[in-house]
């Protein structure tokens, strides 16, 4: 009989006799017991109407859902539907907040400085630089994402994304990931720092980290702008003007598919070397459907997704803003510190067969993809002394006009070369800081958030390497 | 992967819970597994005695959907592979049989 | 004093520190400030509708998807009922405590170690077998338990009835039926809930009986009493020598380390985040 009080050690030594005596067969017992325990309970609770067909509409809908025939059809209707909800509804917002924030509200801002009596680089930092950059990236940024969000949240809610998931697994375990890693790459096309935060749903960290590193791939909201205007402008007109619209669209679309691919080849290479480790356990759960609330499901979605992501990037494009004003206002010598930057990096650049400006372009516009496009064009500006264009030094512009915007570019040494590696570098480079930052608040670790920043841009910079040279060995540059 | 007709065939292997074909049911015999895998396995309800259905396979015919305690659980067929099961006898519907929800 | 690595820290935008002030205090300053009287543990499987409970208690509005396996890392909140103020703690999604994930030991260890004064199980109403699995087992670890049967309307929905009075006769503590994302049965649950914590309503918890293993029943009644003579005074001995019998290194620790001493003396222990602060001021 034990004493009246045993010692501790006492106890872990008793109890690891005892267990050497049991075998390996206690879980299995508990389990079993408790099982059977709330099976009974359950039983006695739950009463189930005789003869009435239960879950019938969830078990149709399953069977069409998954079906091999529907399945994948009623999967790509779907995410195209969602995408192109996206595209073709926020056009018009997107526009009318850029004619209000950047066509009124700046100007205004301006004249309202100069009356006040602001010093030129006062009101430059602070209206061109920091609140112009704020105004693009909301302008950009808000309309997609308050359409994509809730769109993609209405599904999840509805309980059909786990059945995505079980559609795709088998191409994402053969790549040594999970099946829920789809989802997270989905809403990643909407935003990546969503599509970080939604790895969350995968419970092996092994294979959260591989989505993670991953998601990159998947072209955010944010750098569909880059990718349509520069396919429009340089691989439409390389084609005749009948195929001009379809060329560009091919070429996006193009794009978006070289990103699903590289996703599952990174994956793979991922899981065979820096990642190996043991295949974690599989598990996957296909809940009940259950009708969305459609109204608070808007509303939660517009608070917790939309507005948390914006007022990140917000936070995030002021001080790039303020930078990009003062390099490009800042003279050394003859020329503007952006100018010594960008004839530094050039040489770097055309290798790659980009140039200079779309370089410095990514430096200083890591805070958010939206803003490359009017970065570029400005920097290109400045370096080319192109004169009666744009809107001043340090000034983020746009046109009305697509000829407009190629003779800029033209004139700033593009060619299609440049075009089609910038649209491969877009895909394939560091995610935004956005991204970066949500990636350490998930990961909590140095190394895998460097990891995922800096293997999209050593790879971004092998591919336009190669490309280029292979352009180049074959003349057609 | 061949489809059996049932689980009564006499082969010599026993029949694994990646044998049973969709809309049959099975009762879970033995799960050959060790670690981690057995216990979320155990902890999901697949344990010896209770009875599953194949609900549905994926597209790309892996995994599997299975009702397990009223519950819709995928396996992947390796996993599958190594739960042995056995034919459900015939008997009045009870708190296991699945296609009844208990809950 | 370790860090206790499986623990997150509260998010920041998770909302329930936002509007807050004392949790923010607390957090911020890592100083056990306790302006709560009572601090409830929010548990249940995945996919229950646990963050809609969760919202529906402190009035704020997060985001629930229809997706098992989701969780916040740790979200936490506060309301208040009656004359008191109420702590609410919302734990990982699990199926059980058992298996050694990192969620579930998140969860364990809050609950064994954190001694909250409730634990709210929110249970699925339409797969009532799978969720009791958990709520077994969380009943051996404690009794002052609250069941929230949550998704009743879609029990309606699929012709199910559900008899929460029997459920909670059985089961030896409050079951309370609600819809959370309609708002309906939370004023019942706070009710219940305040009624546990205080020691209103005093909970008879099922617990297994045996585990129709006659060398195992035996075994565990051995350690069991080896346990209670160790820790006199520990309510949940039986679930201690499960677990030891197990292999449970971190029940293990808690022997070796005089941890489990506190539980059987009736102290709270500072919950485990609670610990990392006290050691930072200290430090």
């Amino acid at each position: 009989m034990s004493a009246q009080s045993a010692a501790p050690i006492d106890v872990l030594s008793a109890a690891r006799d005892l267990r050497a005596g049991l075998g390996e067969d206690l879980h299995d017992h508990l389990s079993e017991a408790l099982y059977t325990d709330a099976a009974r309970l359950a039983d006695r609770a739950v009463t189930r109407p005789d003869g009435r067909p239960r879950f019938d509409l969830d078990r149709t809908l399953d069977r069409l859902l998954t079906s091999r025939v529907w399945g994948f059809p009623i999967m790509a209707a779907l995410f195209t539907l969602v995408f192109w909800f996206t595209i073709a509804g926020a056009n018009v917002p997107s526009s009318m907040l850029a004619n209000l924030l950047l066509d009124t509200v700046h100007p205004a801002l301006k004249s309202g400085a100069a009356s006040l009596g602001f010093p030129w680089w006062l009101s430059g930092v602070l209206i061109d630089g920091a609140y112009l950059s704020m105004a693009w990236v909301v302008a950009v940024m808000l309309p997609p994402m308050a359409i994509f969000f809730p769109l993609f949240t209405l599904l999840e809610d509805f309980g059909y994304l786990p059945r995505v998931a079980f559609n795709l697994d088998r191409l994402f375990s053969r790549a040594g990931a999970h099946g829920k890693q789809s989802l997270s790459m989905m809403m990643g096309f909407g935003c990546n720092a969503a599509g970080v935060v939604a790895t969350r749903v995968i419970d092996s960290p092994r294979e959260r980290l591989i989505a993670i590193i991953t998601n990159n791939f998947a072209i955010c909201n944010g750098r569909w702008p880059t990718l349509i205007m520069v396919a429009t402008l340089f691989i439409g007109t390389a084609v005749p003007a009948a195929l001009a619209g379809v060329i560009s669209a091919l070429a996006v679309v193009g794009i978006a598919v070289l990103g699903v691919g590289l996703t599952f080849v990174v994956s793979w290479a991922l899981s065979r070397t820096i990642l190996k480790g043991e295949a974690s356990v599989f598990s996957l759960e296909l809940p009940p459907y259950r009708p969305p609330r459609v109204l608070q499901t808007l509303y939660t979605s517009v608070i917790d997704r939309t507005l948390i992501v914006l007022w990140r990037a917000v936070t995030m494009s002021i001080p790039a803003g303020v930078v990009i004003w003062t390099i490009s206002n800042i003279t050394i010598g003859d020329a503007s510190l952006a100018e010594h930057l960008v004839s530094g990096i050039n040489p770097f650049g055309l290798l790659l067969g980009l140039n200079g400006v779309i370089l410095l372009a990514y430096i200083v516009a890591i805070p958010a993809n939206e803003i490359i496009i009017p970065t570029i064009l400005m920097l290109t500006v400045l370096t080319a002394g192109l004169s009666g264009v744009g809107e001043g030094a340090g000034v983020m512009f746009e046109l009305d006009s697509d000829n407009a915007i190629r003779e800029i570019l033209q004139a700033g040494g593009w060619t299609t070369l440049t075009a089609v590696n910038l649209m491969l570098f877009s895909l394939i480079h560091n995610p935004c800081s956005t991204t970066i930052l949500t990636i350490y608040n998930e990961t909590k670790s140095v190394k895998w958030t460097a990891v995922a920043a800096l293997l999209p841009l050593g790879l971004g910079f092998l591919v336009t390497l190669t490309t280029a040279t292979i352009a180049r060995a074959l003349g057609l540059v | 992967m061949t489809e059996h007709t049932g689980l009564s065939d006499t082969s010599s292997a026993p029949a694994t819970l990646a044998d049973l074909p969709v809309g049959q049911a099975g009762v879970v015999v033995a799960l050959d597994l060790r670690g981690a895998e057995r216990r979320r396995l155990l902890d999901l309800g697949l344990v010896p005695g209770t009875v599953v259905v194949a609900e549905m396979r994926s597209p790309l015919g892996d995994p599997v959907a299975y009702r397990v305690r009223g519950a819709s659980v995928a396996l992947r067929r390796d996993q599958a592979r190594q739960i042995t099961i056995a034919d459900p006898e015939h008997k009045a519907p009870d708190h296991t049989a699945p296609d009844i929800e208990a809950t | 004093m370790q860090e206790n690595p499986a623990l997150p820290k509260p998010d920041s935008l998770s909302g329930g520190c936002a509007t807050c002030p004392a949790n923010r205090h607390l957090a911020r300053l890592g100083v056990n400030v306790d302006n709560w009287d009572y601090v409830v543990a929010l548990a249940g499987n995945p996919n229950t509708g646990k963050s809609t409970v969760f919202n529906a208690l402190t009035g704020l509005r997060q985001h629930t998807g229809n997706w098992p396996g989701k969780t916040v890392a740790r979200a936490e909140g506060g309301f208040q009922f009656g004359d008191s103020r109420f702590k609410l703690v919302d734990l990982p999604g699990t199926y059980s405590l058992l298996a050694s994930s990192v969620d579930e030991e998140i969860a364990r260890d809050f609950i064994l170690f954190g001694a909250p004064d409730v634990t709210v199980i929110v249970a699925d109403a339409t797969r009532l077998e799978r969720n009791l699995n958990l709520a077994l087992q969380i009943l051996e670890i404690t009794d002052r338990v609250v069941i929230c049967l949550n998704l009743m309307d879609e029990a309606q929905r699929h012709h199910l009835t559900v008899d929460d009075r029997r459920l909670a006769r059985d089961l030896g503590v409050p079951v309370v039926p609600t819809t959370a994302r309609r708002s309906e049965g939370i004023p019942a649950l706070l009710q219940a809930v305040h009624d546990v914590a205080t020691g209103a309503v005093q909970t008879r918890p099922h617990r297994l009986k045996t585990t129709h293993n006659p060398a195992l029943d035996d075994a565990l009644a051995r350690l069991t009493q080896q346990v209670e003579a160790a820790f006199p005074g520990l309510p949940n001995a039986r679930w201690v020598a499960l677990r030891l019998l197990d292999g449970d290194a971190a029940i293990e620790q808690a022997v070796r380390d005089g941890s489990l001493g506190d539980l059987s003396r009736g102290e709270r222990p500072p919950a485990p985040d609670e610990r990392l602060r006290v050691a930072e001021v200290s430090a």
